[in-house]
């Protein structure tokens, strides 16, 4: 390319009137071996934006912070259940002992009630042994 | 959106966010830091980057914001790393040694500069933004973008030239 439009090119650069493509023709110019040298003061500048053009990240990038929530609220659902399953385990019980307690209960009514009925069964027979005594008494009568 | 989708539309310009960022924060780990940080939180808004009609123009946005968060916390002020490995240009050794020594001075000139034009200096100059493209990074118009460009180039020729005349005059 020729000197001249270089040099308008340059002037047009640091008015920032240039466009990206006559700014790109600079930096092309600029990184080649023969510059003229009125213009060598310039290098540097081109040359460094051409380096930091090379410049490159290294490190990859990891994506998984979706599967590490996950486990967060399997774990926050899993003490969950387990609490309910607790509560729901104790309160179980407790209604069991209750309903246990209401057996008993019922049950030593019956029981009482069967035993009252035997008493006044039993009691009867008291007439029966008067009986036997009242025959025994007949029939050693009638021995004698 | 998939993550291979995701990928995609991301890789393109990783590189980018990460020059952006190391460009303002100077360290290379800082500046990887960043990078990640920034992709995450894309990935993390994935389900609306469709809606986003310029996903690198918010990337950048994003990694400049961030980067200026991080040096406005002391965090960043105790880490300076200086970065000087540059490519060998196939010139004559002494102009080559020249040349290395006069690049890693701009680079000292670019730390100079202010923030705000060091953003747009990288952009134009290392990622050929054309201007809307940077005004919508930084949020400036762009009359005013292309005043501060060509203030900070300006001021890179002129320390430049400082040096380059150094014990001559």
């Amino acid at each position: 390319m020729e000197l001249a439009n270089i040099e308008k090119l340059i002037e047009k650069y640091f008015e920032a009137t240039a466009t990206v493509q006559e700014e790109q023709q600079l930096q092309t110019y600029f990184s080649q071996e023969q510059v003229a040298p009125h213009l060598q003061e310039y290098q540097p500048m081109f040359q460094y934006f051409t380096n930091l053009k090379a410049e490159k990240s290294t490190r990859n990038v990891p994506l998984q912070p979706r599967r590490k929530n996950y486990l967060k609220w399997i774990s926050v659902a899993a003490v969950f259940v387990l609490t309910i399953g607790l509560f729901v385990n104790e309160w179980d019980k407790q209604q069991e002992a209750e309903e246990a307690e209401k057996a008993f209960k019922d049950f030593k009514m019956a029981m009482s009630l069967v035993s009252e009925n035997l008493n006044t069964g039993a009691s009867h027979i008291n007439y029966l042994t008067q009986f036997e005594e009242t025959t025994n008494k007949i029939f050693r009568t009638g021995n004698n | 959106m998939k993550q291979a989708e995701f990928l995609r539309t991301v890789l393109p310009f990783k590189d980018k966010l990460y020059r952006l960022a190391k460009r303002l924060l100077v360290s290379n780990e800082e500046a990887e830091d960043a990078t990640q940080e920034v992709l995450m939180k894309l990935w993390s808004k994935k389900s609306k980057i469709e809606a986003y009609n310029n996903v690198e123009a918010f990337a950048m946005t994003m990694t400049k914001n961030y980067c200026l968060d991080k040096l406005k916390s002391k965090q960043a002020g105790n880490l300076k790393l200086v970065h000087s490995n540059y490519k060998d240009e196939n010139t004559s050794l002494q102009r080559e040694v020249e040349l290395k020594d006069s690049v890693s001075f701009v680079h000292e000139i670019m730390e100079q500069l202010p923030e705000q034009q060091k953003i747009i200096i990288q952009l134009r100059d290392v990622e050929q933004y054309d201007f809307d493209e940077i005004a919508k990074v930084v949020n400036m118009n762009p009359t005013a973008i292309r005043v501060a460009l060509s203030r900070a180039r300006k001021y890179i020729r002129q320390e430049l030239t400082k040096k380059h005349n150094y014990g001559v005059s």
